[in-house]
């Protein structure tokens, strides 16, 4: 069974519809992308897989129906979603923001998983008692990605994880997501720069005006003619 | 001299139950962005259910010592009120979530008055006194005078909003209202249920107004079903006073709001030789209110955060 399977997908915003029946798979452990042009209904999508927009359609996880669940039930199943603009809490301090990423969790590898994250992001570590809104842009990111890990997550959704970040930062965020995904964390990446987002992901959903256009592996959607000339810049 | 030590200590008095009320509105405002007009009457209620219970004790058995007499209203008192926030955040602002600013405004006005008039059909129009059952002890203190009551509602005061601060700050329940305040969309990404924690700010103020009410009344010896309007217009300007939304600025503005009146009402005969009498105390308060909102539109502490999470 796959870790994800959405059906017929719809979103609709007071009768403008956003998402036009999107069907999709992700499989456990796999990285795959979504992308698209801006207002393709990208973040549409995973907002509804994380129950913060009402859609019709079927959305499962692990077999489990996510439809109708309240956005604090389906995190508590275990999908965490990285918001476009990270969505920080800017009046708390790093820690505290961290220690809200495992607001569901009661075991004892809280403590271990805050070290690998403060690992991973050194930056975290050795501003752990600063209030996250005089962060830089990237190491806002870094804390949302750091966050969503700290919740253990069987699907990590990362929407748009490059926006606004200047170019080397977004070099850093896409080492890590690599990173991440190398540990075995399975992920589904929402991007508009199409170039990084297929060369991180196993497999790719191209989407236009609220439908998937294309899919397919990423490597083979690179040389696709059609993507390169809309999406790649070639 | 002994005037100014005298109203001082007053004034700390008063404040500090301002204070415990004002928690209430900023920590509601904080997380809906409502003005919870209704608080003020579940400081009321508090109050009413402690002395009702106070007088049915002293029915059975005048002999009963007082303290404990009390002590025994407070604890029926505390968790009527929290019953009565639950129930109010449920049936009148929760299914206006979602609607336009001035609707749940509106509501909680009309909770208010809701409130006033079922306290008037249950326990009258008269004043209800409260009965001199607490030991009283006085001191002096730099010639001015000090009752034991008045040490006593400082201490309590101070040490509830010592609990409060360390829950907000230290407790899992409070970093979920504090991120419940600053995002409640990310905040149901991290899996906090929002609706509970709205439930547990309004019954957590509750708690404290509930005591602030037995405090007041048993400060002033009176309980009387219009008191919580004017107590909750000085705890709401306090909140306003401090920075609304913030938790340290509504204890600073209930201290301060209190002393400036205490201050006020024993200078200002002075001031204006004798043609305005301690009885403008509560002008003083809204006017030094209106200075401070002039110079610092967002409060002592408050400060909006321009980009909300």
């Amino acid at each position: 069974m796959s870790l994800l399977t959405i059906r017929q997908l719809k979103v609709a915003y007071g009768g403008i519809q956003a998402v036009h029946g999107v069907d999709l798979v992700v499989e456990e452990g796999e990285l795959v992308c979504l992308i698209g042009a801006n207002g393709a209904g990208k973040s549409s999508t995973l907002r509804a897989l994380a129950g913060l927009t009402h859609a019709s359609g079927d959305i499962r996880l692990a077999g489990r129906r996510l439809n109708g669940l309240p956005a604090h039930a389906i995190a508590r199943l275990g999908v965490a979603l990285v918001p476009e603009g990270r969505g920080i809490f800017a009046r708390m301090t790093v820690a505290e923001n961290l220690a809200m990423g495992a607001y569901t969790r009661r075991d004892a590898g809280v403590a271990d998983d805050l070290t690998r994250v403060y690992d991973l992001f050194p930056r975290l570590a050795e501003r752990r008692g600063q209030v996250a809104g005089t962060l830089s842009g990237g190491e806002q990111q870094m804390l949302a990605i750091g966050r969503a890990l700290m919740s253990r997550p069987r699907l990590l959704l990362l929407d748009e994880p490059s926006m606004g970040l200047a170019p080397l930062m977004v070099g850093k965020i896409y080492e890590t997501i690599q990173a991440i995904a190398g540990t075995g964390v399975t992920m589904l990446l929402v991007e508009q720069n199409a170039h990084l987002a297929l060369q991180v992901s196993q497999r790719a959903y191209v989407m236009e005006s609220g439908r998937i256009r294309l899919a397919g592996a990423s490597a083979e959607l690179m040389r696709d003619p059609a993507v390169q000339s809309a999406y790649l810049g070639a | 001299m002994e005037i100014f030590v005298q109203q001082l200590i007053n004034g700390l008095v008063l404040g500090s139950i301002y204070a415990l009320v004002a928690l209430g509105y900023t920590m509601v405002y904080g997380i809906l962005e409502l003005i919870n007009f209704a608080h003020g009457e579940v400081t009321m209620m508090g109050a009413m259910v402690a002395l009702t219970v106070i007088g049915l004790l002293l029915g059975l058995n005048p002999e009963l010592p007082g303290l404990l007499v009390v002590l025994a209203g407070v604890l029926i008192a505390v968790p009527a009120c929290m019953l009565l926030a639950f129930a109010i955040e449920k049936v009148a602002y929760r299914p206006l979530r979602r609607a336009p600013r001035l609707a749940p405004l509106i509501t909680a006005i009309g909770v208010s008055i809701v409130l006033q008039n079922a306290a008037m059909l249950i326990w009258g129009r008269q004043y209800i006194s409260f009965p001199q059952i607490l030991p009283q002890m006085s001191f002096t203190v730099l010639g001015a005078h000090v009752t034991s009551l008045q040490i006593f509602i400082v201490l309590l005061c101070m040490t509830m909003m010592a609990g409060l601060w360390w829950l907000v700050q230290k407790t899992r329940l409070g970093r979920a209202m504090r991120a419940t305040a600053q995002s409640k969309e990310v905040a149901m990404l991290m899996g906090v249920d929002i609706d509970r924690v709205i439930s547990a700010t309004f019954v957590i103020g509750a708690a404290l107004a509930a005591i602030a009410g037995v405090l007041v009344s048993a400060y002033y010896g009176l309980a009387h079903y219009y008191m919580g309007f004017m107590l909750g217009l000085k705890a709401f300007s306090a909140a306003v006073l401090g920075g609304i939304g913030n938790i340290a600025g509504a204890m600073l503005g209930g201290l301060l709001l209190g002393i400036i009146e205490a201050l006020g009402a024993g200078y200002i005969g002075d001031f204006t030789g004798g043609f305005l009498g301690s009885h403008y105390q509560d002008v003083f308060a809204f006017f030094v209110l209106i200075l401070v909102l002039v110079f610092r539109p967002s409060g002592l502490l408050g400060e909006r955060v321009a980009s909300r999470a």
